[in-house]
């Protein structure tokens, strides 16, 4: 009983742990992109609160949150109120079956450095996806708004256009690893990492991330040029915070599942593997904010292209080749 | 299309942002560091004073005419020696959009503008500027400037006072 009882506690101090670092690294995603983003620009960012104006995350949500939260007249009250809990949510939930480092051990009680070892994981993560632009689709629907109706209908075509190139372009690492685990594929990558096996699928799942991030050059559906702010236009106060916080946790997560599944996960030299963890996140997330301060955002079209005419076949060939060569090295 | 020539222009771009990280920013931090406006700049607008001391302005309404948003009011006055001046004159800043047509208006070079931007006030109402406010006590841009040097002086009587000359008439008693 007595067992059971610091089991669950270890359990219990492990997830809050992971939950702040997670919505503390989400925070400063945002000052390092505002920062990053302004000195491509020849600006300054924010720099005003606190030290080099690293307390602008902090100033930011107390912003939010005493806001006041505004809901339309005609919009559908309880769908507006869920979804951006649904956005945030699923960002989070992903972030489960991600390993971010080697086991540790503490008074003799070994503490795994992930969530939960799901013997599924690329399958939940793909699911989870899916499901995360629901809370984008829902968001927009429930605002009776033309231009969140539009941003959201968006989403939905953006949707099925990238995700079955990231689908197929997971097919061969999962060939390469042998398991839908990620802990497995980690552990697959002690050597080398995938990237060096399944470069072209690293491409197309890069560039599919983007799109599953709802970024630039594939932020069709907040679109601020075209759609005011897109499916998030009627969203005050922490609602929107909780869109924009979701967004930025689910860069932390992308970055984490692209280092997981293509840059060897915690592996690496000298350094203890959590900090090898962190800067492939951080390197892939800063890929990010430089993708977003050159490209400028595609056209309707243009995505449903570059997904189904262009994505699409490389990545269907791509798991043709690394079939055939798998094949060949196995024989 | 040449497709040699889209990639290069999708990651040259890359190389531009790169570099760009690099570059010093150009922003200046306002309230710390401040760029000194040019000398014509239009921002805040004075009255300005002749080379003798006295006030410019003859209260033409010429410049309130010219305004755009109808910001510029006032009340033209008589004085003894028959020199018309503004009994009151006031600008409301609230409402000025700094065109400068009221400068380039005004006969006499009374009305001016200077490159004092900080107008920032709590209540809107203090951005109204009476006289006081807007006098200063020289001549702006063109201090030697005498409109009277050049369009004569006015006879100092009062109207209506010549041997052969007809008191003014009220022109309110001529209306319907």
């Amino acid at each position: 009983m007595g067992e059971l009882l610091l089991h669950a506690a270890v359990h219990a101090v492990r997830l809050v742990i992971i939950l702040g670092a997670l919505l503390t690294m989400a925070a400063y995603l945002v000052w390092i992109e505002r920062r990053l983003l302004a000195r491509m620009q020849l600006r300054l960012g924010p720099n005003r609160v606190g030290w080099f104006g690293l307390l602008q995350p902090l100033a930011d949500v107390i912003k939010m949150l005493t806001k006041e939260d505004t809901v339309p007249a005609r919009a559908d009250r309880w769908v507006f109120m869920l979804a951006p809990a649904i956005a945030a949510t699923t960002a989070l939930l992903t972030f489960a079956v991600v390993p971010f480092g080697p086991p540790l051990h503490l008074f003799g009680r070994e503490i795994p450095l992930v969530v939960s070892d799901l013997h599924i994981g690329v399958l939940f993560f793909l699911g989870l996806s899916s499901l995360g632009v629901y809370g984008v689709t829902l968001g927009g629907w429930a605002s009776t708004s033309k231009f969140a109706l539009m941003g959201s209908i968006r989403a939905l075509a953006q949707l099925i256009s990238y995700e079955l190139s990231m689908g197929l372009a997971l097919v061969p690492v999962l060939m390469l690893a042998g398991s839908f685990s990620l802990n497995d594929i980690v552990a697959a990558q002690a050597e080398a990492p995938f990237v060096l096996y399944a470069p072209v699928s690293f491409v197309i799942f890069l560039i599919s991330i983007l799109a599953e991030a709802r970024r630039t050059p594939f932020d069709l559906p907040e679109a601020e040029s075209e759609l005011v702010a897109g499916y998030h236009t009627e969203y005050s106060g922490m609602r929107f915070g909780l869109f924009f916080v979701g967004e930025y946790i689910n860069m932390i997560v992308l970055g984490a599942l692209t280092t997981v599944l293509f840059l060897g996960g915690w592996h690496g030299p000298w350094l203890p593997g959590v900090v090898w963890f962190l800067v492939k996140v951080g390197g892939v997330a800063v890929f990010f904010i430089w993708v977003r301060g050159t490209l400028p955002r595609l056209r309707y079209d243009q995505l449903m292209h570059l997904g189904w005419k262009v994505l699409v076949p490389i990545a269907l060939l791509n798991v043709l080749a690394t079939a055939a060569v798998l094949l060949g090295v196995r024989a | 299309m040449n497709p040699w020539r889209s990639l290069r222009g999708t990651f040259a771009a890359f190389g531009v942002t790169l570099r760009s990280v690099f570059r010093r920013p150009t922003t200046i931090q306002y309230p710390e560091e401040r760029r000194a406006p040019a000398p014509r700049y239009r921002a805040r607008i004075v009255l300005t004073r002749d080379p003798q001391g006295g006030e410019r302005c003859v209260a033409c309404y010429l410049c309130s005419a010219a305004c755009p948003v109808n910001c510029i009011s006032m009340a033209a006055a008589e004085g003894p020696d028959g020199r018309r001046h503004a009994a009151w004159f006031r600008i409301n800043f609230s409402r000025c959009i700094f065109c400068g047509l009221c400068a380039e208006a005004c006969p006499t070079l009374a009305i001016q503008m200077t490159p004092d931007f900080e107008l920032g006030r709590r209540e809107p109402l203090d951005l109204v500027f009476e006289k006081e406010d807007l006098l200063v006590d020289h001549g702006g841009k063109d201090r030697e400037y005498d409109f009277y040097r050049h369009a004569g002086v006015g006879v100092a009587q009062p109207r209506g006072a010549g041997s052969e000359e007809e008191p003014p008439v009220d022109v309110r008693s001529l209306l319907p």
